[in-house]
């Protein structure tokens, strides 16, 4: 029977049903072992404290790993603990839940801290075939190594924490097979805000969207992690991609790698982690994306995206999109390109870690950015810092007029504290646009680090390959 | 323990929006303690006041009109409660009083939240809660244990849901409790699993 990647990964850790004398209500729902938890300081800290709370301990403690990612200061040198009034609490909270529990915490100041979804495959905790659980929506970023990761609320981490399992419908399987050849003005975040503006929000429809083809293979671990990254965005349940020998590259000698006779044993297994050639798909869509260009979305939902040289569609007269309209300040037919912004952002899970940096700052050396525009970068993780560090990205960041921060979530979302002026116009390599999002009527234009890059010189949205002249290598 | 859905008699408060957020629903500025309290008045902050901070109502939203301010039904439109993963939504709308949500897709995060907190998420086809919509602020009766959505004695509507949610909300389940029962069963299961992936459960760096 042909049987795809979610198949195989699901019938490993589905258990069987339970011995028939217990009477538990739980009828026909599916119990699946959960391998890995990744706890952070906003959504894992109440999770622990209700365990505490129940005097309730932890299965397998070390197999749950914590960070403190969404709420910390990232300003240069953390002058605050939370960027958050009050935040402390939540930070102070996990602390306290981590040592209580005996869990493996990377703490502010550890030179593992990031981003959750950044850092987990920097350490290899999330791995091929493994079923990778987190109270954050973006866990789906992970599934780009082959691994089946989720995110879940609280109630249900608890539930993982304490019995390792978690009850679970099997979501259909999605495949999207990316084909063509990718201009080189296109990145996976414009494939996702692509396929997103066309199919809609909850266009996967609670399946796990695989994505396959050869755009992906010839993509490289951070690209396929922007594509999984925005599954959640396009309504699936989660993302997956067959790993492959950058998979395997990418993970060896990493800090949680399997050594010695454990790699060539896990390699073994990783190995059979792909879909079978008849493999059956509830929904199997062929993207060419060799038409496809640089993307920007318009209004308060991911899929009010167009490419940057088209116009704001039409709105028909559907009550949200007139809304997103207002909010926002666009009207159908208007060219997104020369809308005026005032602030421009390249950070969180979708687009910060070492290739976005790369990129980014190959557009910005030797130029400036625009005067009147607030440009701030933060890397996903300490080590994506330090890495950017050692290659001087930080320097021509600076030179061109961004703000080089610490590791962490930061503007991605607003929680009060330090962010762009209220009612600002922002140009972000995040994936959310939502009314509010970065702060009080800031209107987001979600697009990739490179798009956010050009803009931020430019002063206006612009894609890379349309900086006018006179921003050619000036002088800092 | 959430507590057990049987049945609910209440204006509908229609929300007829398709991808509302759970931003939207529990702006991250609101979440404040390390608590599954004291949500209430974040709820739909953005939306609900005029000036969030200092708490100034708006009168348009539905949830500030006198005929819905005691609601317990919310009708929405597609894809409600996409998003953040943050239960603090499910929590807020809980303490504000909702305790069953009308929409024809949910965020399928948000919808599992939901289930863990005793609050009923109903998928119904578009014209269904387009009807009800046209009968607000009447009283409308969710019934969970006949699965049935009734105006008066003759317009009813049913609706589907998974046995087992069925189950955990018609009785308060904690769920961890049920599954500790099966303690032993899952730990057969490790050790099956572990000597067939032992990379898996040697924690090594």
């Amino acid at each position: 029977m042909a049987l795809t990647i979610l198949d195989k990964i699901w019938s490993l850790h589905e258990l069987p049903p339970p011995p028939q004398n217990n009477n538990v209500a739980k009828d026909n729902m599916p119990l699946i072992l959960i391998d890995r938890i990744f706890l952070h300081e906003r959504t894992g800290a109440i999770a622990l404290q209700n365990l505490t709370e129940r005097g309730l301990s932890i299965r397998t403690p070390e197999h749950v790993f914590c960070t403190m990612d969404h709420i910390v200061d990232t300003q240069p040198g953390r002058p605050q603990i939370a960027r958050m009034p009050g935040g402390e609490v939540f930070i102070q909270a996990l602390r306290k839940g981590a040592q209580q529990h005996g869990l493996t915490l990377f703490d502010i100041d550890s030179p593992y801290q990031g981003i959750v979804h950044v850092i987990s495959p920097e350490l290899a905790i999330v791995q091929p075939g493994l079923t990778l659980i987190c109270p954050d929506s973006h866990t789906c970023t992970q599934g780009a190594f082959g691994a089946l990761a989720w995110g879940v609320g609280s109630s249900e981490t608890e539930h993982a924490l304490v019995t390792k399992t978690l009850y679970l419908k099997k979501p259909p399987a999605m495949r999207v097979w990316l084909e063509g050849t990718c201009p080189q003005a296109v990145t996976a975040k414009d494939i996702m805000l692509w396929l997103i503006a066309e199919h809609g929000a909850a266009g996967a429809q609670g399946m796990v969207v695989e994505f396959a083809g050869p755009v992906v293979s010839a993509f490289d671990m951070e690209a396929r992690m922007t594509l999984c990254n925005m599954a959640v965005e396009f309504g699936a349940f989660s993302a997956l991609i067959a790993p492959d020998e950058k998979t395997f590259a990418w993970l060896k000698d990493r800090h949680y790698a399997p050594k010695g006779d454990n790699w060539a044993q896990a390699l073994a297994h990783w190995q059979t982690l792909f879909s079978d050639e008849q493999a059956e798909f509830a929904v199997d869509m062929r993207v060419d994306v060799s038409q496809l260009k640089p993307m920007v979305s318009w209004g308060t939902s991911p899929e009010h995206a167009v490419p940057i040289d088209a116009p704001v569609p039409d709105i028909d007269k559907e009550a949200s999109k007139q809304k997103a309209q207002q909010y926002i300040g666009v009207q159908s037919g208007q060219d997104m390109r020369q809308v005026p912004i005032d602030a421009a952002f390249i950070g969180s899970c979708t687009n910060s870690r070492l290739q976005d940096l790369r990129r980014a700052a190959s557009i910005l050396k030797g130029r400036k950015i625009a005067d009147g525009v607030e440009a701030v970068c933060v890397p996903g993780s300490r080590a994506v810092k330090q890495a950017a560090e050692k290659e001087g990205l930080d320097k021509i960041f600076q030179a061109a007029g961004f703000a080089w921060h610490e590791a962490g979530c930061s503007m991605c979302f607003y929680v009060g504290g330090a962010g762009f002026a209220p009612g600002a116009r922002v140009i972000t390599s995040t994936n959310r646009n939502f009314e509010g999002r970065q702060g009080p009527a800031i209107k987001s234009h979600l697009a990739s680090a490179e798009t956010v890059a050009a803009s931020a010189i430019a002063g206006y949205i612009c894609a890379p390959d349309d900086l006018p002249a006179d921003t050619e290598k000036r002088t800092p | 323990m959430p507590q057990a859905f049987t049945s609910i008699t209440s204006p509908a408060a229609p929300l007829m929006q398709a991808n509302v957020d759970t931003d939207t629903i529990m702006p991250s500025r609101e979440m404040r303690q390390v608590s599954k309290i004291g949500l209430k008045d974040g709820l739909f902050a953005n939306w609900r006041y005029l000036n969030a901070a200092e708490r100034v109502p708006n009168p348009d939203f539905v949830l500030n009109q006198p005929a819905y301010q005691q609601a317990q039904i919310l009708l929405a439109g597609d894809n409600f409660g996409c998003g953040s993963s943050r239960e603090f939504a499910v929590w807020a709308l809980a303490e504000y009083g909702i305790r069953a949500i009308i929409a024809p897709s949910f965020g399928s995060i948000f919808f599992a939240n939901c289930i863990r907190n005793g609050l009923l998420p109903i998928i119904l086809p578009q014209g269904d809660i387009d009807t009800l919509a046209a009968h607000t602020p009447n009283p409308v009766t969710v019934d969970l244990q006949t699965q049935m959505i009734s105006l008066d004695e003759n317009k009813t509507f049913a609706f589907t849901i998974d046995e087992t949610y069925r189950n955990m909300l018609l009785n308060g389940l904690d769920e961890i409790g049920l599954t500790e029962k099966n303690r032993a069963h899952i730990t057969d299961f490790m050790a099956t699993d572990q000597a067939r992936r032992p990379w898996v459960y040697k924690q090594e760096t």
